[in-house]
């Protein structure tokens, strides 16, 4: 570039620092008013969106959990007939999967993958956009479906034939199955947006190896997502097309096959599980490396351990399905495969350990729960090698000892790391630091009610207790145990208050934290905390897995990005070396439009096959909208 | 953790628990269940060891970050590798174990008593089916067998899918429409165990549970030879009335009682219905008193069970209950 009165185009490298960050402010903001928060494709705006709505949607079905304890604290209750219950149950578990664990922890990857690579918004923001009203319109439907007694209620595993035309008439199923095209897409939108900001817009110099184990844990999760989800939305779809259109992929009578069901569903189902799962361990990565106040000791095991763990968590599926009578040998395969997952899990918490062994802990809130999450999720991962032995599954296998263990793995394994990273990232998305004291309450309450809830559950399985049953008979002997767990999930549903209480307390009065609270040392705690809209004034350079603490003063930093027009910095795959500067897409009231046309589509879809015909009609015409080419300048090289 | 490991031992015990075998099938995965119970309580105790130490340790603050020791860090990933191996040679045992010991369950026995047992929303249906077909005779929701001969359960379901567990004597297997699946187990001591439906299947799945008898051989004869006689005649005016009742009422368009017009199979089999010890799969104890109590209000006993509201006068109900009671 030459004279600068001839330049078309200003560089952020042209401006000082304060005209930089106007004009930088200029651009990328969200516009004001209710429309601009319609419109808006800042990450950090749909992510917050996210986890509140992902947060509501875990109270709600936390709710449902304290209905069913309650329920069954003792032997033929009679609070909650079988036909709520078993919406209840349906719901819970339906909602904690798909409209809590899934999106709040994408949500998490929304906001800070890009935030931890160094740019300065997510790839295809208006398709993040547009996942978030599907997935709320998703969410909204099944709830208001269930507060109009058409909620599902065939659990969440919606095994044919009980949820077929059959022996489940209404629209109850319907609205289940519905729901799940809704989540789905929505995350495998994430997804995509999440692999190509971590894959093309790294920050320069953020080599392979430099890439924060968290964006790691959320690239492996998003490729999960991208293979797991279609499964169980080919089973949902063809489950609707049984129940309306009259197909018969699931009739046996007319060749269908009531086992294939079990096979789709939890090809996607297994996987699920370490969806929600892995971004639990990248968050534990992040936390014990910044409160152990050193470098990860063995970063690439634990990104190995990741990926492997993908992969695995493919060939499991089977252990779901040990007692619809497979072939034995067949079987035994997938106990070494379940067996096997234990070993890349063992190579993370070794990783961690060492890593709290030679650092220096510092015990705040967001180490205790990562602490919690290590004590409850290794009881959760050894039950899981119990489990996965076929003779033994065949007596624990839909008991509570199941309930136990998935619970100690979701919450201990997922829901302890997310406490813990709210507490950890709160500062970044507020400004503001969580009380310490409601902290250490709030874990403490939820440690110990977890365990009493969750731990007398294992014996109730061996003395043989069903999952899914509204109630129990007083001759069984299961009361005592039953009555400790209705006490522990109280305890539990307590901790959350104190958790919600913390969290408006503190956005009110909590103490103000600055940009780097912790002395952490990935590129979040760069900026400023908030982040401005435009995240950073300047793209970091990075020299090492942890630039803060490599680069103590100033953090270099590279310029040339336009200031007329939304730029980020694509760089390429493995070494991170700048090649282009791409148009970032600003706001748009397209994204919203189409998730209503979708929305439209899909619901009336359950009613009538027309629903896709003229409902596609809408999904068009706003996806013309959406794409309608506009005159944007070539990208410059 | 001391409080739910003293209730691990003292409590499972019980009338339906996997820890308390009855049989050999279920004393075996009894023994596997106590080996990775320990196994994974000596692996849980070494990690928290570990953690335990690694936050308790003293050393000095550390100001700098990212200053370490490079010889440490080589022992600490020595430790990680040793660690890992030890992970690894642990799965790969108990994956042979389990592998063996599955081999060993699932082996067919010679000689076995084969039973039919067919899974219905929300109760089982059970046909004998060893000897000739004068020898056959249809049941619900109990099973008798003898002590010490295998069993083997031909199991299938008429609607959606069941899955039977009796976990003194066995593992479970689901019964799934559509497909064919087997189950053996042999019962070693006189006893009776419960038995219950596992897999969801729907409104009253919780109140779908089942009886084994298991007695000695002889004892096991007489009880099955007389199953196979049809049903008792009525000795009273009352229970001829009973009976009268039960054919003329919507009861006949479900049950079936062998030597009545009687004949349906939709509903339970009711020949013998007052030899059995409990009614509604295992809600009810059976008594002429819950007996009565079931047929005026099945919906108010078990909410969603198929058994319509049958419109009878309090004569009427009467004498049915004393009919289908004297059904021994």
């Amino acid at each position: 570039m030459t004279a600068v009165t001839a330049q078309p185009d200003r560089r952020d490298s042209d401006l000082a620092e304060a005209e930089l960050a106007g004009a930088l402010t200029m651009i990328w903001r969200t516009p004001a008013g209710f429309y601009g928060w319609l419109t808006t494709v800042d990450h950090k705006a749909i992510a917050r969106r996210y986890l509140v709505t992902a947060f509501i949607f875990l109270f709600l079905a936390g709710l449902l959990a304290v209905a069913m304890r309650i329920q069954l604290s003792g032997p033929e209750r009679k609070l909650i007939g079988p036909d709520l219950y078993n919406q209840i149950f349906t719901m819970h578990g339906s909602t904690m999967m798909f409209l809590f664990a899934v999106p709040g922890v994408q949500a998490i990857g929304i906001y800070l993958v890009p935030l931890m690579v160094g740019t300065r918004n997510i790839t295809f923001p208006r398709l993040i956009a547009f996942s978030y009203w599907l997935y709320l319109f998703g969410g909204v439907f099944l709830w208001i479906s269930f507060a109009l007694d058409i909620g599902p209620d065939i659990g969440w595993f919606a095994y044919v034939p009980l949820s077929g035309p059959q022996f489940s008439p209404g629209k109850r199923a319907d609205t289940w199955a519905q729901m799940i095209t809704f989540t789905e897409v929505a995350s495998m939108a994430v997804a995509a947006g999440t692999i190509a900001t971590a894959f093309k817009q790294r920050a320069p110099g953020m080599t392979l190896d430099r890439i924060p184990v968290f964006v790691w844990s959320m690239v492996v999760t998003s490729f999960l997502v991208l293979f797991a989800m279609p499964a169980v939305m080919f089973a949902s779809s063809t489950l609707i097309m049984d129940r309306l259109i009259g197909t018969h992929f699931y009739n046996p009578a007319e060749g269908g096959d009531a086992i294939l069901w079990q096979h789709l569903f939890w090809f996607f189902g297994h996987p699920e599980v370490y969806i929600i799962f892995l971004p639990g361990t990248g968050i534990v990565s992040a936390i014990v490396v910044a409160f152990a106040r050193r470098p990860l000791i063995g970063y690439l095991p634990v990104v190995v351990s990741l990926i492997a763990t993908g992969f695995l968590s493919f060939g499991l599926w089977v252990h779901h399905m040990f007692v619809t009578g497979l072939p034995q040998l067949g079987a035994a395969l997938f106990t070494a495969n379940s067996m096997l997952i234990a070993v890349p899990s063992g190579v993370q918490i070794f990783c961690w350990l060492a890593t709290l062994w030679e650092g220096k802990p510092v015990f705040r809130t967001p180490l205790l729960f990562v602490l919690g999450f290590i004590v409850i999720f290794v009881i959760g991962g050894l039950t899981g090698v119990m489990v996965a032995s076929v003779p033994l599954d065949t007596q624990v296998h839909d008991t509570y000892f199941v309930v136990a263990h998935l619970h100690y793995v979701l919450i201990g394994g997922a829901v302890f790391p997310l406490l813990g990273g709210i507490y950890y990232w709160f500062p970044k998305l507020t400004g503001r630091r969580m009380s310490e004291r409601m902290g250490i309450w709030n874990f403490w309450l939820a440690f110990v009610g977890f365990n009493l809830a969750f731990f007398p559950m294992h014996i109730l399985g061996f003395m043989g207790m069903p999952r899914r049953v509204y109630t129990y008979q007083p001759e069984m002997g299961w009361e005592n145990l039953n009555l400790a767990a209705t006490a522990g999930a109280l305890l539990l549903f307590i901790s959350f208050l104190v958790f919600l209480i913390n969290v408006l307390w503190t956005l009110r009065a909590g103490e103000m934290a600055g940009d780097n609270p912790w002395d952490a040392g990935t590129l979040e705690w760069a900026t400023s905390s908030p982040p401005p809209p435009y995240n950073f004034s300047y793209i970091p350079v990075v020299m090492h897995r942890e630039p803060l603490w490599a680069s103590r003063n100033e953090l270099p930093a590279v310029g040339g990005l336009s200031v007329r027009r939304r730029e980020v910095l694509i760089t390429d795959v493995a070494e991170a070396q700048p090649q282009v500067r791409e148009a970032s897409p600003g706001p748009s009231i397209w994204p919203l439009l189409s998730a209503i046309a979708v929305t439209i589509l899909f619901i009336w879809s359950i009613f009538s096959p027309w629903g896709v015909v003229w409902g596609a009609i809408p999904v068009a015409a706003a996806l013309i909208g959406w794409f309608w080419p506009k005159d944007t300048p070539e990208d410059e090289e | 953790m001391a409080m739910p490991l003293f209730l691990l031992l003292s409590g499972c015990a019980g009338w339906q628990s996997a820890l308390d075998p009855q049989g050999p099938h279920a004393q075996h995965i009894a023994s596997i269940i106590w080996l990775f119970i320990g196994v994974c309580a000596v692996v849980w105790v070494a990690v928290m060891a570990a953690l335990a130490f690694a936050l308790v340790r003293r050393r000095a603050e550390r100001a700098e970050p990212l200053r370490v020791d490079a010889l440490r860090e080589m022992r600490a990933s020595r430790v990680i590798l040793a660690c890992t191996i030890l992970t690894a040679v642990t799965v790969i045992a108990l994956t042979i174990v389990s592998y063996a010991s599955q081999r060993r369950l699932f082996s067919k026995e010679a000689d076995p008593v084969s039973l039919h047992l067919i899974g219905h929303q929300w109760w089982w249906e059970v046909r004998y089916e060893d000897g000739a077909a004068d020898q056959r005779f249809a049941t619900a929701n109990e099973i008798h067998v003898p002590v010490g001969r295998p069993v083997r359960l031909k199991l299938d379901s008429e609607d959606v899918i069941h899955s039977l567990w009796v976990p003194n004597l066995a593992g479970k297997m689901d019964l799934i429409t559509g497909q064919h699946n087997e189950l053996e187990f042999v019962a070693a001591r006189e006893g009776l165990y419960r038995a219950q439906c596992a897999e969801f299947c729907g409104f009253q799945h919780a109140h779908m549970a089942m009886l084994v008898r298991a007695s000695a051989a002889e004892t096991f004869e007489v009880w099955r030879a007389a199953q196979v006689k049809p049903a008792q005649e009525p000795d009273t005016a009352e229970q001829q009335r009973g009976r009268q009742v039960f054919l003329s009422r919507s009861c006949v368009l479900c049950h079936s009682i062998r030597g009545t017009p009687a004949g349906s199979t939709f509903g339970p089999d009711l020949t013998h219905v007052a030899s059995r010890q409990t009614i509604a799969a295992g809600l009810l104890l059976m008594s002429r008193g819950n007996l009565a109590a079931w047929i005026a209000d099945p919906q108010g006993i078990k909410p969603g069970v198929n058994m319509p509201l049958s419109d009878l006068a309090p004569g009427e109900l009467d004498a049915l209950a004393a009919y289908l009671m004297a059904l021994k």
